[in-house]
């Protein structure tokens, strides 16, 4: 993986001594400052250039941003550096070059955590749920950082997604795949962020699940939360985006708006199927 | 045939011992699980981890016992075990400090921290023999039983009698109390909630804003705590000896992974099915037998399985039946 001595497990496949359920892999960051940068759009990667670890660059001069009251999709084929830019957006790797700025600040120093802290939402793209805890659980571990009464953001999580309301003492782990999109969902609604950004929330679900949650991120969005996210289903995805970026190999190929992507010729034949 | 004494010389000799033995190894199986699960590695320090909390508890009872203090009819230990609680968490949080954070910044891989652990089992383990001695220690005073084998005769008139020791008892109901404690906590209390979230996703627990330090801060106070209450209940019980308490981590391992490594039940649970094979492997049923049958078909020989040299080897065959039926272990541990 990379030249770390110690990501070496030396073969080892004993799980009787080490538990490899839910190892991390964010790396450790000694968190920064933010400084003051004021102007452009609220959440920006701009010109963002990194990789994982001491491996290659991935992203090459990628920007992504989202501005108040609006959708913002990221598309592009598979192996893109889509997640990649999430992560870097959010502090998971380095960025070489490049910077993050979150309304009017310039948080590129800053760890994940500390992001989190700063109003930042994020549903990654694979193990988004504590799947051994259950529903309510979840949405009170999104909560962690709030101190004051999250009994009101719960409520507004369960009117949003009632099933989970439903469901609120089983395991998450339980659950079917769209409600456990929609339990990683509630847990990133319930900082109540001022930001969301969200890595295929419709990732394995069926068509019809599918429309019900692009509706219900629709009516988050409309609550006044911008979001940032990548989505598979390029087509659908742009018809509710305002804004739209397609990546290929971690860098800009197109960037309009939703309805421009749509129109593109280029786009169309490329990536959304003539 | 004489069921009544039949069943009261199984009490005295294999019934109270294994309960009480399977308290001891059950705590120390909690602390054995709660490191895998959380810091997710199996922590091969545990045994020393154990005796140095107990070695602390030993000294402050000695000096509380040469100062006067004492508890009356209970074990003056008792007194000095929250102290002992101190110094293992102290000793704890400064070899997390010193050794485990480095790694854990390093995103080692947890076969790395499963090695560093047996090198700081080998330094416990010289720190405490250093301190201590390597002999063998008896700290306990007070009352020694609750009721002795003669008053139970005088007062049932059987021929058979069933000892209680005090330390027996008390190591029952403060398994019960620190058991009931730490389930209340992990499913109840928001830190314990977010120990849970650590141990199933750590990313996700840090994209929450759960503080991973804190996380491992908490698990290392609270295995010191069961540590120490593990180690002084079964120094109080039998005696202490440091070799005793390295020794000591082979039946809690089995434990642990019998139960399900990871599975706080599945801990408990295996201290007690250990315990009970060895004591009822190890023992000579030969009394017993003698009562509950006809005596025709009363036993000659000792009627023990196994000499008690080899209660060790219970313990793994225990394990191996388990492993080759149910690999997670009998409550689905999370090691698979
Ligand atoms: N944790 C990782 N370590 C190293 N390389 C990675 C890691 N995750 C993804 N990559 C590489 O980064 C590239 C982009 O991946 P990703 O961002 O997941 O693509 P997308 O989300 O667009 O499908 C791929 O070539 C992939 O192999
Ligand atoms: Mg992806």
């Amino acid at each position: 993986m990379s030249q770390n001595p110690y990501h070496d497990d030396r073969g080892n496949k004993d799980a009787s001594i080490t538990k490899r359920h839910g190892v991390g892999e964010i790396p450790t960051r000694k968190g920064g400052k933010s400084r003051p940068a004021p102007g452009g759009p609220f959440l920006i990667g701009d010109a963002m250039t990194g990789g994982y670890g001491k491996g290659p660059d991935i992203l090459h001069d990628c920007t992504v941003s989202v501005d108040r009251g609006e959708i913002a999709v990221i598309v592009g084929p598979n192996g893109a550096g889509k997640s990649t830019a999430m992560k870097a957006v959010f502090g998971m790797l380095d960025v070489r070059s490049g910077s993050v700025r979150l309304d009017g600040e310039d948080i590129t120093a800053l760890s994940p955590q500390d992001r989190v802290a700063k109003g930042m939402g994020f549903v990654p793209q694979n193990n988004n749920i504590f799947t051994s805890l259950s529903v309510e659980e979840n949405l009170e571990m999104g909560a962690f950082i709030r101190r004051d009464d999250i009994s009101g953001t719960m409520e507004q999580v369960f009117d949003l997604f009632p099933i989970l309301r439903e469901k609120r003492r089983q395991a998450a782990g339980e659950l079917s795949g769209g409600q456990r999109q929609q339990v990683a969902v509630g847990r990133a609604l319930m900082t109540r962020p001022k930001v969301l950004m969200l890595d295929e929330p419709t990732a394995g679900v069926s068509p019809i699940v599918m429309d019900e949650l692009f509706d219900r991120i629709i009516e988050v969005a409309r609550t006044g939360i911008p979001i940032l996210m990548v989505e598979q289903n390029a087509r659908q995805a742009l018809e509710i985006a305002d804004k739209g970026y397609v990546l290929v190999q971690g860098q800009n190929a197109y960037t309009g708006t939703g309805k421009e992507l749509l129109a593109d010729p280029e786009v169309r034949k490329s990536f959304l199927g003539g | 045939m004489d069921l009544l004494n039949a069943i009261v010389a199984l009490s005295n000799f294999v019934l109270v011992p294994a309960i009480a033995y399977g308290s001891q190894l059950a705590l120390g199986a909690l602390g054995v699980t709660l490191i895998y699960g959380i810091l997710r590695f199996s922590n091969f320090a545990h045994g020393d981890t154990m005796a140095f909390g107990t070695m602390v508890t030993i000294l402050v009872t000695w000096w509380m016992q040469s100062a006067g203090i004492s508890l009356g009819p209970l074990p003056t230990a008792l007194l000095a075990l929250p102290f002992g609680m101190l110094g293992c968490i102290a000793l704890l949080l400064v070899t997390d400090r010193l050794v485990y954070r480095f790694y854990r910044e390093q995103k080692a891989k947890p076969v790395i921290l499963v090695i560093v652990s047996m090198g700081v089992m080998f330094i416990l383990n010289g720190l405490v023999r250093f301190i201590i001695g390597p002999d063998d220690q008896r700290f306990a005073d007070g009352e020694r039983f609750i009721i002795t084998a003669r008053d139970f005769k005088q007062m049932t008139g059987l021929e058979e009698g069933l000892a209680i020791k005090t330390t027996q008892a008390l190591t029952v109901v403060t398994a019960v109390l620190v058991v009931a404690l730490l389930f209340w906590f992990l499913n109840r209390t928001r830190t314990g909630k977010s120990m849970r979230a650590y141990s199933d996703n750590e990313d996700l627990a840090l994209l929450s804003g759960i503080n991973p330090e804190r996380v491992v801060m908490y698990t290392w106070m609270i295995v010191a705590a069961l540590a120490t209450v593990a180690g002084v209940l079964y120094g109080l019980d039998k005696s202490f000896k440091p070799f005793t308490y390295f020794q000591l981590l082979l039946p809690i391992f089995a434990a642990a992974i019998v139960g399900g490594l990871g599975s706080p039940i599945g801990a408990i649970a295996g201290g007690f099915i250990i315990a009970f094979s060895e004591v009822t492997i190890t023992y000579a049923w030969k009394k017993v037998l003698g009562h509950a049958l006809p005596e025709s078909l009363a036993p000659d020989g000792l009627v023990q399985l196994l000499s008690t040299d080899y209660k060790f080897a219970v313990s793994f065959v225990i394990l191996l039946i388990v492993l080759l039926f149910r690999p997670t272990g009998l409550f689905k541990g999370k090691s698979v």
